[in-house]
């Protein structure tokens, strides 16, 4: 297969900086030559590649939007975005690895902690020397996280947290975890080291997604939490959803490097595969498809691109996110099944990355608030109206 | 230590290449251009001399505004500063390498690191002609560079090997693949590129003395012949490739 250069039907690049298409160069480049040759492999034993994380974090893509001096990039929405787009395009389990660190612990950890936390822990998962984890859902609690049942308790000289979480990207390896727990009913966020009595984190078996990411249970029994543990800056459950917002931005970029993979390897496959004497690509029904393919990815850029826009402006609002994660996600998985049929047979074969991508994003469609959610965020947006609680 | 590369803006080699309406040269429009991929090795290569003997790193292109991303990318690997000697004309491989030894010389380099030649038009000319300008000791195709005091001790690939040279620097050096491993420009590299300065510089001008009359792409290969499907082909397969094909 030929090397792979982007899908930009409408010239999309040029309205990106220099540095902007240097960043989305790199990680290509990166994707191509270390995630793309060991993934099927670590996706069919079920493991996560643990030897990409110092190596993710040499080229500075955890927490990459933060100031320089925790060791971070300091780089625009638009640069995380494209970042997030071509790890994707690797797998959405390495995106998903670099969006929770990023997104959901550095950039809490930024956002709510106190300058000891932060000068502390960012540099650390920054380096990639830890690893975090963030804790919201819990068996019974999804879309509704509200309901939360895990407590924290105030015991004078430390808190003490009961309950469990469910569905946590990297929670066995993660040397921190950012959990959410309800303390006087108020919901707070704690730091809960690796160790510390009480806390486990069991790894789920069993997925037929995501298989290249680790993904646990968090389990808390009487867990004493030093009181520098709180976060001092965090606002209710206001405060988790700000964190969601931001992985839903990543998630929108990634889901258009799932779409591009998939797209890439069927437009390939239909030029080469004979049946009735031509290539598939020269019938009308393999076209339309392609042809469907470049709209709707085509769209999706646009769409992240001035997404990415306003967030640097601090002009975005929430449910624009929830529009990009709901639209792109669909997209993805609508192309993923339609390069499955365009390659038949060998669609199913982890020769091509094609029902990897599909299996992945049937997770990606629900997790960071499920399709439905984000619909009826954008039906309360547009109407007024909450339809749901 | 003081150490230059100089580096090209070259099309990429997933690039469909058009002869212009001129017939002469490259039709630029919508293709994308990257770093020469031997230019790769030069730089990583002047960024391990400046780590291990201290001093600056400096990367000079010769070419229009747009190898501004070219030379953006070696400082975001990590080259202190840049110079683009501003020029759009048409140049012979002479001109310009009279050009870049014009600039060359004001900065009094230890070391000067070309990639061997670049894969655009393979003339594989600039890196003798610069160092014959200069009067200074030239080795290509390096695959392994060591400098020990003044010595500085090369492995060439050559057919079929490799010979060992010595010299002394200052010198001009042309990287081949394997001399290292090219890093990634890191994500705080790139942002940090911003701040680094590119000096444009308006280059001698120099009269080519080769002209290039025409250019044609290559004819596309023949259709295959199938001489048969089973064992019985193999006596007419065998002639043909020993009769036609010459290969056996």
């Amino acid at each position: 297969m030929t090397k792979f250069s982007g899908l930009d039907y409408y010239e999309i690049d040029g309205l990106l900086t220099e540095e902007e298409v240097l960043v989305r160069n790199t990680v290509r480049e990166f994707t191509e030559e270390q995630i793309l040759p060991i993934i099927e492999k670590n996706y069919r034993i079920g493991t996560f590649p643990m030897d990409l994380i110092p190596k993710m974090a040499d080229l500075g893509m955890f927490g990459s939007t933060l100031p320089a001096k925790y060791g971070c990039a300091e780089m625009n929405n638009v640069a995380y975005g494209l970042v997030m787009q071509e790890l994707e395009r690797g797998d959405s389990g390495i995106r998903s690895f670099a969006s929770v660190q990023s997104a959901l612990v550095m950039y809490p950890i930024y956002t709510f902690g106190s300058e000891k936390q932060k000068d502390y822990w960012l540099p650390k998962l920054a380096s990639g020397e830890s690893v975090g984890c963030f804790g919201l859902t819990e068996p019974d609690y999804g879309s509704n996280p509200g309901g939360m049942i895990t407590t924290a308790q105030d015991k004078g000289d430390h808190y003490l947290l009961n309950g469990a979480k469910m569905w946590i990207t990297n929670g066995t390896i993660a040397d921190v975890a950012v959990v959410w727990a309800k303390l006087n009913g108020i919901v707070h966020g704690f730091l809960v080291e690796k160790g510390t009595q009480g806390f486990s984190a069991p790894e789920m078996i069993g997925k037929h997604s995501l298989r290249a990411s680790v993904t646990s249970e968090l389990i808390f029994q009487d867990v004493q939490i030093p009181k520098e543990n709180i976060f001092p800056k965090t606002d209710g459950l206001k405060s988790p959803l700000m964190c969601l917002n931001q992985a839903r931005y990543g998630i929108a970029w990634g889901a258009i490097g799932s779409a591009m993979a998939t797209y890439n390897t069927a437009l390939e496959y239909s030029k080469t595969r004979i049946q009735f004497g031509k290539p598939i690509a020269s019938f009308q029904m393999t076209q339309e498809k392609l042809v469907f393919m470049v709209a709707e990815i085509t769209k999706a850029q646009l769409l992240c691109l001035q997404l990415g826009r306003l967030k640097d402006k601090l002009t975005l609002r929430f449910p624009q996110v929830s529009l990009a994660k709901r639209n792109n996600v669909q997209m993805a998985l609508e192309i993923a099944r339609m390069a499955r049929e365009i390659l038949g047979a060998n669609g199913i074969l982890d020769e091509y990355p094609v029902m990897r991508h599909m299996a992945n994003l049937e997770s990606v469609k629900t997790y960071e608030g499920t399709h439905e959610m984000h619909t009826l965020i954008v039906g309360q947006d547009i109407t007024g109206i909450q339809a749901f609680v | 230590m003081k150490c230059i590369v100089c580096v090209n803006h070259v099309p990429d080699t997933e690039a469909k290449i058009k002869v212009g309406a001129d017939g002469k040269y490259i039709d630029k429009a919508g293709i994308n251009h990257i770093l020469n991929p031997y230019d790769e090795f030069a730089t990583e290569a002047i960024l391990q001399l400046k780590e291990k003997n201290g001093g600056e790193t400096l990367a000079i292109t010769l070419g229009g505004d747009s190898h501004k991303e070219t030379l953006r990318k070696a400082l975001a690997m990590g080259v202190d500063k840049a110079i683009l000697l501003k020029d759009d004309s048409v140049r012979d491989s002479l001109s310009v390498a009279k050009a870049l030894a014009e600039e060359l010389k004001k900065h009094t380099p230890d070391f000067i690191l070309f990639g061997k030649q670049s894969i655009d038009y393979y003339n594989e000319q600039i890196p003798g002609m610069v160092a014959e300008i200069l009067g200074l000791p030239s080795v290509t195709a390096v695959v392994k560079l060591t400098v020990e005091d003044k010595k500085v001790i090369c492995h060439r690939e050559i057919e079929g090997g490799q010979e060992i040279v010595e010299t002394t620097y200052p010198v001009v050096i042309s990287a081949h693949k394997g001399l290292n491993e090219p890093r990634y420009p890191s994500l705080k590299g790139i942002m940090a590129s911003k701040t680094k300065p590119i000096t444009e510089i308006q280059p001698i001008a120099v009269a080519p003395v080769v002209e290039t009359i025409t250019m044609f792409k290559a004819q596309s290969k023949q259709a295959g012949k199938i001489v048969g499907t089973d064992a019985a082909a193999v006596p007419e397969l065998v002639r043909l490739l020993h009769e036609e094909a010459k290969v056996i």
